[in-house]
């Protein structure tokens, strides 16, 4: 009873939180907002038992993510500069889509049934421990990530080479 | 107790909003945040996905840990360009950017 309170503050606060993010005037506010829902966001993440996934969440999302948008924000916005938004028909397409897209996957969410049914581990607090997850990362058997985690260490290398090659000085 | 019914409108809501803000948005920035909230609703529904259909495995973890590490790194490259296109054009607004060449 008490998940189910502190999830539905957590909805509340995303949904609305989201719509802020997107419809604010000021950059700067939208960046602030989008930090609350990335907060929110771990928080589903606790109440579902992923304490690894919400620590990720906090540290790389609201720690480097939105540092980098607020930095980015200063060094390209004018002073007392607004968001412009585009004409108003750009507008009303942007919500017909979303309400259209909105009515699709609800009604193909809320008509298929899932078949999950007193799924223990949703109300219990089985965490799954800090050893598998390193031992699934770091090994290379079948169900283990060794190989797309170098991949990743890869394009983190190219992008902060494209980073840096890009933004440079002439 | 929660159902994953809710988690999924939750995401449903979330990656539309996104759809909606990458429309109608003109800043650039502005752009690349609604990215994040689609990007975002991505991942909640790989964790809800595994938690609650195949609780014993780790599938729907690893791929969450490695989209949010893609994202960082899509939104590092973008930012990057952002900023090189405002040191060139004097703005962030994506309709004076029509060239790309100076």
């Amino acid at each position: 009873m008490v998940n189910f309170i502190i999830f539905c503050c957590l909805a509340v606060m995303i949904v609305v939180m989201s719509i802020l993010a997107v419809t604010a005037k000021k950059i700067l506010r939208a960046a602030t907002y989008l930090l609350f829902v990335l907060i929110g966001t771990a928080g589903l993440y606790l109440l579902l038992n992923y304490h690894f996934l919400a620590a990720v969440q906090v540290s790389v999302y609201a720690g480097g993510i939105v540092v980098l948008f607020i930095f980015a924000i200063f060094l390209t916005s004018n002073k007392g500069e607004m968001v412009e938004t585009h004409n108003i028909r750009r507008i009303i397409y942007g919500v017909l889509t979303s309400v259209a897209g909105i009515a699709l996957a609800g009604f193909v969410l809320l008509k298929h049934r899932f078949l999950y049914s007193g799924n223990a581990t949703v109300e219990g607090d089985t965490e799954i421990n800090m050893k598998m997850i390193g031992t699934a990362l770091m090994g290379t058997e079948k169900y283990q990530y060794l190989l797309p985690f170098e991949v990743l260490s890869v394009l983190l290398l190219a992008c902060i080479i494209g980073g840096i090659l890009i933004a440079r000085k002439k | 107790m929660i159902k994953m019914e809710y988690y999924l409108i939750i995401s449903i809501l979330m990656f539309f909003i996104g759809i909606y803000g990458f429309i109608s948005r003109r800043n650039m920035l502005a752009m690349l945040i609604s990215l994040e909230l689609v990007l975002n609703a991505v991942e909640i529904n790989f964790a809800v996905f595994n938690r609650y259909l195949f609780p014993e495995r780790m599938e729907g973890l690893f791929f969450t840990l490695f989209g949010i590490a893609i994202t960082a790194a899509e939104t590092a490259v973008a930012i990057a360009i952002i900023i090189n296109a405002y040191r060139s054009i004097g703005n962030v607004n994506v309709t004076k950017l029509n060239k790309l060449k100076d």
